[in-house]
């Protein structure tokens, strides 16, 4: 995967693109109104789901609260069941630590397991600086690999393309990777499904080294766990010599039996499943294979110290706010800029990155504020809560001088009901003038909005004139 | 009872029939209404656009002209959501008793039928700070079903944001045109001579959209179809 998000424009502008896109429109309405549904469905048969809900937000609460113990305790139960610990400060160094152990084996190829923090860090495009090959293996990471596209979801990142563009992608570059397509593929889903098990078959058997990241890492026994729905990250855990998993310091429970909350929150959540198909767990190395865990920081320590923000590290990436959400729903996920699109995307990628760029600034006002996300998210992040923080540093930070300045004039209006009155009453009397077009970046609005004439006579000059008679 | 009128500033400024409706409709139903001139916004444009220092004495203002009221009513879910749900994020103590108008009407009036006549097909938009941070639920809906003379037709993807966002409808006008054309669409597909929400906010920006495209289908607040009758019609 050759393409990257550096460099990307602000929101609004590469989201003006994408709604003006038919299929992508067609593509996300369906696939996010059909997981949503599933979900909700999921849900509503779960008669405790609000006391799971409070469950898992708590434990993760209490997993952030003594982060520094639970990880230590990571540590020593890994290394205790034979695997080795490896700490990342940031991107670059868990690129440098996954590059000398890929080196160490002498392997210039390997497979992966569908991973956020791979992707997050960029290690397949670090790899590749140095000779080194990564194959995805999750289907649908497999599709943007080969489309030499961006995930735009969490949970499917193909979430963009159709099945007919999902054969021609096949059609086109799996013989650069590996098996071709078969000549006569069709964009039947079965066939689809098993051209890239034929593809993907071939890795399994003869990689030596096998990348994942993992939705949960146990404290208390040292535990990682993946959930997937196809099986291929089985393949990737258990098939070569050596397994590096790299994990996000917040993905810690603290023990086994916590397992049990985010087990059922985490597949109903996601994609509407009351368990999903494959959940693979180890303990350190198993025999005949060496396993490395590089436990990733890249910024998390820094959200943990904001009071307001550290909410967002409780996030599970299940996905259902960006499936709810009517702002990614038509903006897509590739105008949110980072591997995290969507809500939770629009408060965990300017607190990892800062704001540095436009289009970091632009995300925290992604967002309508309707709070869809918020009543989905298994660990009750309140995500509108954090966008208002957000928005409130963006602000502060002074980088809409022209904006501060109008929000100051409107401040001081309604501050003094004097002058709001004598402005609306300047407003009702030249009512007549009211333009059909708006200047600047009002403009914005009547665009597609015609405006509201002022009445000719205000509330509360109205209740003041009652209070006469 | 003595009950403050909130009637907000966009009511106020931009839609006074709102406000005038919602007094004659509790004055029918026994309130006495008053309206505390003192009062101006909420701060909510401010809060939610990022610029807490200026919403701050907005808020300390409501502070103080509302208090010592049985009840505050307010005319629009949004704003009585940042009242009741973001001044403590402001450090600001909300006054006590501040409800949406159906809230007020149903849980302290305690009225579904408030006698009212509109004999026309209306569809209801629940706006997202109402149906989400409010919870005002079907509160509107039992209001409306007891209006005489009304049809009252079930709007598609109703729980769905309308796009409108407050400073969203400038700063992403493309994706808040986007929101807002399907839920004119799911609007036309119910056939309603009118769409009702207790929010005049979001009604500007659907109502300016459907007047811009010549949809033919009017907006009208929850207040101003409640406070209609056969002798006052709206």
């Amino acid at each position: 995967m050759s393409s990257t998000f550096v460099g990307m424009p602000s929101f609004p502008k590469a989201a003006s693109r994408a709604v003006g896109n038919a299929q992508l429109r067609h593509n996300l309405h369906k696939a996010t109104h059909t997981i949503r549904d599933k979900r909700a469905a999921a849900v509503a048969e779960q008669p405790d789901w609000d006391d799971l809900r409070a469950a898992g937000a708590a434990l993760k609460n209490r997993v952030l609260r003594h982060l520094d113990l639970y990880l230590e305790q990571l540590e020593e139960a890994v290394q205790r069941a034979g695997g080795h610990v490896h700490w990342a400060a940031d991107a670059a160094e868990a690129n440098r630590i996954v590059l000398s152990l890929v080196r160490a084996t002498g392997e210039t190829e390997v497979v992966k397991v569908k991973s956020m923090a791979t992707q997050e860090i960029g290690l397949n495009e670090a790899l590749a600086e140095e000779g080194i090959t990564a194959y995805e293996t999750d289907l649908a990471e497999l599709i943007v690999q080969l489309g030499d596209d961006l995930p735009s979801h969490i949970l499917v990142p193909a979430i963009h393309r159709n099945r007919a563009e999902i054969r021609e992608i096949f059609q086109r570059a799996m013989a650069s990777w590996g098996r071709p397509a078969p000549a006569d593929l069709t964009d039947d889903p079965r066939a689809l499904a098993e051209a890239a098990r034929l593809h993907l078959r071939e890795r399994f058997l003869s990689a030596k080294v096998g990348i994942s990241g993992a939705n949960f890492a146990v404290a208390e026994t040292g535990t990682l766990v993946v959930l997937e729905s196809e099986g291929n990250g089985r393949m990737c855990l258990t098939l070569p010599e050596t397994l590096i998993s790299v994990v996000g310091i917040e993905k810690l429970v603290p023990t086994w039996q916590d397992l049990e909350v985010f087990m059922q929150l985490l597949p109903r959540s996601s994609t509407g499943e009351r368990m999903n198909p494959y959940t693979s767990m180890w303990t350190g190395a198993t025999e005949g294979q060496e396993f490395h865990l590089v436990l990733l920081d890249n910024g998390r320590t820094k959200v943990l110290a904001d009071t307001v923000g550290r909410q967002a590290l409780r996030c599970i990436r299940c996905s259902a706010c960006l499936n709810v959400c009517p702002v990614y729903e038509r903006a897509g996920g590739h105008a949110y800029g980072s591997v995290y699109p969507g809500p939770i995307g629009a408060i965990l990628t300017p607190q990892l990155r800062g704001f540095g760029s436009e289009l970091d600034e632009s995300l925290p006002y992604a967002s309508t504020l309707c709070g869809a996300c918020y009543d989905v998210c298994p660990v009750a992040i309140n995500i509108p809560e954090v966008l208002l923080d957000l928005r409130a540093k963006v602000a502060a930070s002074g980088a809409h001088k022209g904006e501060k300045l109008a929000m100051a004039a409107a401040r001081r209006v309604l501050s003094s009901p004097g002058l709001l009155g004598a402005s609306q009453r300047t407003a009702g009397r030249f009512r007549k003038l009211t333009p059909r077009r708006l200047p600047g970046p009002l403009s914005a609005w009547t665009d597609t909005r015609d405006i509201p004439a002022p009445p000719p006579q205000s509330f509360r000059d109205w209740w003041a004139s009652r209070e006469e008679k | 009872m003595r009950v403050a009128l909130f009637v907000t500033c966009v009511n106020d400024t931009l839609f006074p029939g709102t406000g005038r409706a919602t007094v004659r409709l509790l004055e029918r139903l026994g309130c006495t209404v008053e309206f505390p001139e003192a009062q101006t916004c909420c701060g909510q444009m401010h809060f939610n656009t990022g610029y807490r220092e200026d919403a701050m004495p907005l808020a300390l203002r409501v502070g103080e002209v509302f208090s010592g009221y049985d009840a505050v009513v307010m005319p629009s879910g949004s704003c009585a959501a940042m009242v009741r749900e973001w001044y403590p994020a402001l450090g600001v103590e909300p006054p006590s008793g501040v409800y949406e108008l159906s809230e007020f009407l149903v849980d302290v009036l305690k009225v579904e039928d408030v006698g009212a006549y509109f004999p026309h097909s209306v569809t209801y938009h629940p706006t997202c700070h109402s149906l989400r941070s409010l919870r005002v639920e079907d509160r509107p809906s039992k209001l409306l079903s007891a209006v005489r003379g009304l049809t009252l037709l079930p709007l598609g993807g109703a729980d769905e944001c309308c796009g409108f966002g407050g400073t969203f409808s400038l700063k992403n006008p493309a994706v808040s045109a986007a929101m807002c054309t399907d839920k004119v669409r799911h609007v036309l597909d119910t056939g309603a001579e009118v769409l009702c929400a207790v929010d005049n906010s979001c009604l500007v920006h659907i109502g300016g959209t459907m007047r811009r495209e010549r949809a033919g289908v009017r907006v009208m607040h929850l207040a101003q179809i409640l406070a209609s009758t056969e002798g006052n019609p709206a």
